[in-house]
């Protein structure tokens, strides 16, 4: 099977129909904001941080099918963990995505995670996976805007926005 | 395959002008790829055509039997190096029908060419509270050089509405003009919708209220006969490698007045007559603006692309192109669930389009695994993407190599992805 038939199956095609913790958090901690401008993913984090762990999470946004899932079955994978292993969880998952951790060997904790092993074979859908952990962890620190370019917008504010384009 | 009504009228008038597109498409070698087991179907040519073998053979010539830097010696090589590279100089006068060789400047692509003209007319002619039109539809390397020019300036950046077809709204476009417009800078052939503005009309609207033009011809120049001398623009630009030439080279069409009003934009060697510590004197036009080596085998390999094109025929390729355009339109356009993003009365050779409920980041990775390669994204187009509300879209381009049994691909893929997504 393709690396691309492996990635759009069920599991994944479910979270993207209903994504599980979808929506603003009501009186969220810590929130981040992420942005991918190469294919437009945009989603936003929202967590309740209480004694350490993750009382609570959310996540809202406009993405394709590989980030919505993989956001939702991050905010399943991580509520209710302390925020040390939730943060070795975006490490671990990010380390699979690069094809630097072998999902098949023991020693990780990602489980059901590993549904998204396959993107490793697809370059150009990587940073679509990686993004709502990458979110997170700037929530984790309170860094408010996480991008997969840096922070390079190519099109900043400026003459554009005074003119108007509706 | 569907009813006997969207069945184009195979191809009449592409076939009377002597077109055969299995003829043709022996002559690109990368069409014989697989992709994941399938024939490829490249349908990204917006974004870069394809090669013929006859530039390629014209580059590797060039690469091990002619090569040596130009302009600059008196030896055998330098000679036909510099002879090879001029004359291409003729033959893309004659393509876009500029009055002069001089008015033809050799720059590394499109956004070069605008950058150019941002720095060469712009920095030296606009200022503080004057302003520059631009539309819509623009792709970012003709947004972004006005934006920066208006940052340093204070310069303000007026932008051309489009309706819901994608058609820009040529009475807003009058009404934009004032005393302190100093500039347009505007598409011909929209990349991220196809749209062919109504750049003659709109060049005389300019001209009538004394501004100066520029259209970026990046997507018009591999589909439209263009001449410059009947649109009357000030500038053209475009680039070699979206009409089967190479990347890395580009076209700045000026007038040669325009040219020679302008202040150089990079300085070094080649453009110059002479220099002092104290004073440099600048070569005449085109020289002025080609300063250091160029891209000489790229230029060379973009007259065996124009050479190619004329070959086949500029009203051929339109023709069958027209007929790709119109066949797919119907075919995507009858699925249920496909949006086709961009239904202006005049189009050129691209098809964005929605699939509901699925993101075209994952219409594009599906599609390539039954080998068809479309561009999903925002297109460098944001402002599109924002005025038609969505976050991109994907889109298939063509060239006058595609078949309609590729169409007949793409729709069938389009229909599995749907099938995915319905689970
Ligand atoms: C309309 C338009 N303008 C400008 C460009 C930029 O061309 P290049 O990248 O060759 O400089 C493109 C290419 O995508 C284009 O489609």
């Amino acid at each position: 099977m393709s690396a691309a038939n492996q990635l759009y199956q069920e599991v994944i095609l479910d979270h993207n129909r209903k994504p599980r913790n979808w929506g603003k958090l009501e009186h969220a901690s810590h929130h981040a904001e992420g942005l991918n401008p190469l294919c437009g993913d945009h989603i936003f984090v929202y967590l309740r941080l209480r004694d350490a762990s993750v009382e609570a999470i959310g996540f809202e946004g406009q993405s394709c099918a590989i980030c919505k899932a993989s956001a939702s079955m991050m905010t399943q994978s991580v509520k209710g963990k302390r925020v040390d292993e939730a943060e070795t969880l975006a490490r671990e998952f990010r380390e699979m995505a690069l094809g630097k951790l072998d999902p098949s060997a023991s020693g990780h904790h990602l489980g059901r995670l590993t549904v998204f092993s396959g993107v490793r074979d697809l370059p150009t859908r990587v940073k679509c996976a990686i993004l709502p952990w990458h979110t997170l962890h700037s929530a984790l620190h309170s860094i408010a805007r996480a991008s997969t370019e840096g922070d390079a917008d190519p099109v900043p504010g400026s003459g554009l926005e005074r003119a108007g384009h509706a | 395959m569907k009813s006997a009504v969207t069945t184009p009228r195979a191809g009449a008038r592409a076939d009377d002008l002597g077109f055969d597109v299995e003829r043709v498409r022996q002559d690109f070698p990368i069409l014989t790829l697989k992709v994941n087991d399938k024939p490829l179907v490249f349908l990204d040519n917006a974004a870069s055509s394809q090669m013929p073998q006859q530039v390629i053979d014209r580059y590797v010539r060039y690469r091990s039997r002619e090569h040596a830097n130009i302009h600059r010696a008196v030896h055998y090589l330098s000679e036909v190096a510099t002879r090879e590279y001029e004359a291409v100089r003729a033959k893309v006068r004659a393509l876009i029908n500029a009055r002069e060789e001089r008015e033809i400047v050799y720059t590394s692509g499109t956004t070069e060419s605008i950058n150019l003209v941002m720095h060469g007319y712009g920095r030296k002619f606009i200022g503080a509270d004057d302003e520059v039109i631009l539309s819509v539809l623009e792709h970012h390397s003709n947004i972004v050089p006005w934006q920066m020019l208006a940052q340093e300036s204070g310069a303000h950046l007026r932008v051309v509405p489009c309706n819901d077809a994608g058609e820009l709204d040529i009475d807003a476009y009058r009404s934009l003009f004032n005393a302190r417009t100093r500039f347009v800078a505007v598409g011909h052939v929209s990349n991220a919708l196809g749209t062919v503005n109504p750049v003659k009309e709109m060049v005389a609207i300019a001209h009538a209220h004394g501004v100066p033009i520029l259209l970026d011809g990046a997507q018009a120049a591999p589909h439209l006969q263009v001449d410059v001398q009947d649109l009357d623009c000030d500038f053209y630009a475009f680039s070699g490698h979206k009409m089967c030439g190479p990347t890395g080279v580009g076209i700045l069409y000026g007038k040669a007045e325009r040219l020679r009003a302008m202040q150089p934009f990079k300085g070094g060697g080649d453009m110059i007559l002479s220099v002092t510590f104290d004073r440099t004197v600048y070569a005449d036009i085109p020289q002025k603006f080609e300063a250091g080596t160029p891209p000489i085998a790229e230029v060379i390999g973009l007259g065996a692309a124009i050479d190619y094109l004329n070959g086949i025929g500029l009203d051929a390729i339109k023709a069958h192109e027209d007929e790709l355009l119109r066949y797919a339109t119907d075919r995507v356009g009858e699925l249920s669930g496909v949006r086709i993003i961009g239904r202006a009365r005049s189009k050129a050779a691209v098809l964005s389009f929605e699939v509901d409920g699925v993101h075209p980041h994952d219409v594009g990775t599906l599609l390539n695994e039954d080998g068809v390669a479309v561009r999903t994204g925002h297109h460098c187009a944001q402002p599109v993407m924002q005025r038609f509300g969505v976050p991109a879209t994907a889109r298939a381009s063509f060239a006058f190599y595609n078949t309609l049994r590729e169409i007949d691909v793409l729709v069938g893929a389009i229909r599995k992805v749907q099938k995915v997504f319905a689970g």
